[in-house]
């Protein structure tokens, strides 16, 4: 099975504002030097592309 | 040994000779190597073999003989599902895959190569048996100009301008002039495709060619050309590093975006120039009746 346009994981800031809800992964870091880090790590593993949606908030996407 | 043997031998070799000249391996790399030639040789000596038994057998007046042509008909019509189902496999490994419209361009062009050989190898030794070798020989040659002038279809230069951009980032935004590509949030990624990405801005210069180059298949045929031609950044698991090309929907531009090894402005836009217009995209709403009568299209 192929997914496509699926949001594999989101990052946000410890104190995002934004809330995620739903199936998806919500991985919270304290800054936004950590939120590159896991993001770029979570690109590279999970084939995705991480999508910036607000300054405090990625999203993982498979595409 | 008869009257036909030479005739039928000058057919065949006529035909063989057009086919592998129609098989010359160019940068689309297709086919590649001997064993995929050697398929394509065989199928144009049966292509030629039957085009020049065509001549003696109505000539001895065994019409019913003509039926066979029917027989080559369904037989080539498979080459073009071969074809198409060995691009189609191969499309999944490939970094850039040249995408459903240019595959089934190539299998037409494929199958319809096969018929050019069964057509030259009749006109040939039709005149060979009618006049004599050297008139077999003269429509021999004219057969092949005018292969090679129904091979070479129209450039994609023909059609559009193309002109140089280099893309940019409205916050997390990729752009090539005004056109959005693609989000892309980190900014190391960001960085790369500053480095390695270029914009192009390909401008329509008729309708007709807006909606040409608004068709999925043929961008996607110039995204794989470029790529071909000029290497690609980009591996497997960098979904981020893929080349794009999207429209304005105001003024029907497309927004090219490609990362090539290569950085050469002047060999990218020349590659691009090159890029066939697929049969299978080509659009002519200027030629609809209702186009023509009413307030004409720009």
């Amino acid at each position: 099975m192929n997914i496509e346009k699926f949001i594999l994981a989101a990052i946000k800031m410890e104190d995002s504002k934004v809330s995620v809800s739903g199936g998806t992964p919500v991985f919270t870091c304290p800054s936004k030097e950590e939120m590159e880090t896991v993001a770029a790590n979570l690109e590279a593993i999970l084939d995705g592309i991480a999508h910036e949606l607000s300054e405090d908030l990625y999203i993982i996407v498979k595409h | 040994m008869n009257e036909y043997t030479y005739p039928i031998l000058f057919g065949v070799i006529f035909g063989v000779a057009i086919r592998l000249y129609m098989l010359r391996t160019d940068y689309r790399q297709y086919p590649t190597y001997l064993h995929g030639k050697i398929i394509h040789v065989a199928l144009g000596f049966i292509a030629a073999g039957l085009g020049t038994v065509a001549v003696p057998s109505i000539m001895e007046e065994e019409f019913t003989a003509i039926t066979f042509l029917t027989i080559a008909a369904s037989q080539f019509r498979d080459v073009r599902n071969m074809e198409r189902n060995t691009l189609t496999e191969l499309d999944s490994y490939e970094l850039v895959p040249r995408g459903k419209t240019y595959i089934e361009g190539i299998a037409v062009a494929f199958e319809s190569r096969n018929y050019l050989v069964i057509l030259t190898s009749f006109f040939s030794t039709f005149a060979y048996l009618a006049f004599n070798i050297w008139v077999g020989i003269v429509v021999g040659i004219v057969c092949l100009i005018v292969c090679k002038k129904l091979m070479s279809g129209s450039k994609l230069k023909d059609i559009v301008d193309i002109e140089f951009v280099q893309p940019h980032f409205e916050g997390a935004g990729l752009h090539v002039d005004n056109i959005y590509i693609m989000n892309i949030g980190l900014p190391a990624r960001q960085e790369e495709i500053l480095q390695y990405g270029m914009g192009f801005i390909l401008k329509p210069k008729s309708f007709n060619a807006r909606a040409t180059i608004a068709n999925l298949g043929q961008r996607q045929a110039i995204l794989h050309d470029v790529a071909t031609a000029l290497g690609i950044f980009k591996d497997s698991g960098t979904p981020a590093l893929a080349p794009l090309a999207k429209r304005d929907l105001n003024d029907g531009r497309v927004g090219v975006f490609v990362l090539p090894q290569e950085k050469d402005i002047e060999k990218a836009i020349a590659v691009i120039g090159n890029v066939p217009t697929l049969e299978n995209a080509i659009r002519m709403p200027t030629e609809r009746n209702v186009n023509q009568k009413g307030r004409p299209l720009k």
